[in-house]
């Protein structure tokens, strides 16, 4: 009985509106907010170790890779090769020829 | 706090508006008595919450914010009584508010005893009174009302049983 003395009562869609459109102005204004430091921060430089790390991130994965894949292909190098000074050669041209093809995907 | 932080805490907090609204305003009709103050309650209750979000949501420690957002609105309601002065101006001890809820089929199909539950709610005192409502029109638990009322679970259990009890002299009474 008393759960039915005291049911729940819906808000009326107005207050629905009304709420959501001073919330979604605040959230606006995040958002607003947001872009503006992403512009702003830049001029900042305490704000640049951030990209700097994600640049070094990017950097070392994409030298890792590259020394991944000269490493698979070093047999097939040294075989083919006719002396130390000409495997060195085919590396070092596979190397840039490897790290090419990533920045291309990049 | 980084601006990514706050799109993430704005998006936390339109989820809690969406699963609190209803809450809110249920209780903040069952306070005030009449849909008008029951909106602008309800509003300035979700807009403090924002403001104070962060802390909130630190300090919670992963527990329900219901409590919290209940608070926040109790302590609104305080304020509207203490600055107009006066009871509210369609009050929940008027004849209005709870029975407008009801539709006529209920009052009228030998619902004499779910009136006289209605009259009897109206009269308890304001802290009994909000314990019922938390309990059964927004449903919380012992401890969400504990929190909500800065009680302890104890004390909250033996308010929410005299409340009960209370009622039920004044719904039996001749």
């Amino acid at each position: 009985m008393l759960r039915l003395a005291l049911q729940p009562v819906d808000p009326p869609d107005s207050l629905k509106v009304r709420v959501e459109t001073t919330l979604q102005g605040l959230t606006d204004a995040a958002v607003d907010e947001l872009d503006a430091w992403e512009i702003g921060a830049m001029r900042d430089p305490r704000n640049w170790v951030r990209p700097v790390v994600a640049s070094a991130v990017g950097a070392t994965a994409g030298t890792a890779l590259v020394v991944m894949r000269v490493r698979a292909q070093r047999k097939k190098h040294a075989a083919a090769s006719s002396d130390p000074l000409d495997l060195l050669r085919r590396t070092v041209r596979a190397a840039a020829g490897e790290a090419r093809k990533i920045a291309r995907r990049d | 706090m980084d601006p990514p932080d706050k799109a993430r805490l704005d998006s936390d907090f339109s989820e809690l508006y969406r699963v609190h609204l209803r809450d809110v305003y249920s209780y903040a009709y069952y306070r005030v008595g009449n849909h008008h103050d029951a909106e602008d309650l309800t509003e300035q209750t979700f807009l403090q919450a924002y403001r104070h979000f962060e802390r909130a949501q630190a300090e919670s420690d992963g527990r329900p914010l219901r409590p919290w957002l209940i608070r926040i609105a109790h302590n609104l309601a305080a304020n509207l009584y203490r600055d107009r002065s006066r009871r509210p101006q369609t009050p929940i001890d008027d004849t209005t508010g709870l029975s407008t809820m009801h539709t006529t089929e209920d009052l009228v199909e030998g619902r004499d005893e779910l009136a006289r539950i209605i009259e009897g709610i109206k009269t308890l005192p304001e802290e009994r009174r909000e314990a019922l409502i938390m309990r059964f029109a927004l449903g919380m638990d012992n401890r969400e009302i504990a929190r909500a009322m800065g009680k302890t679970d104890g004390a909250t259990k033996v308010l929410l049983h005299r409340a009960i009890k209370q009622l039920e002299g004044i719904v039996t009474a001749p």
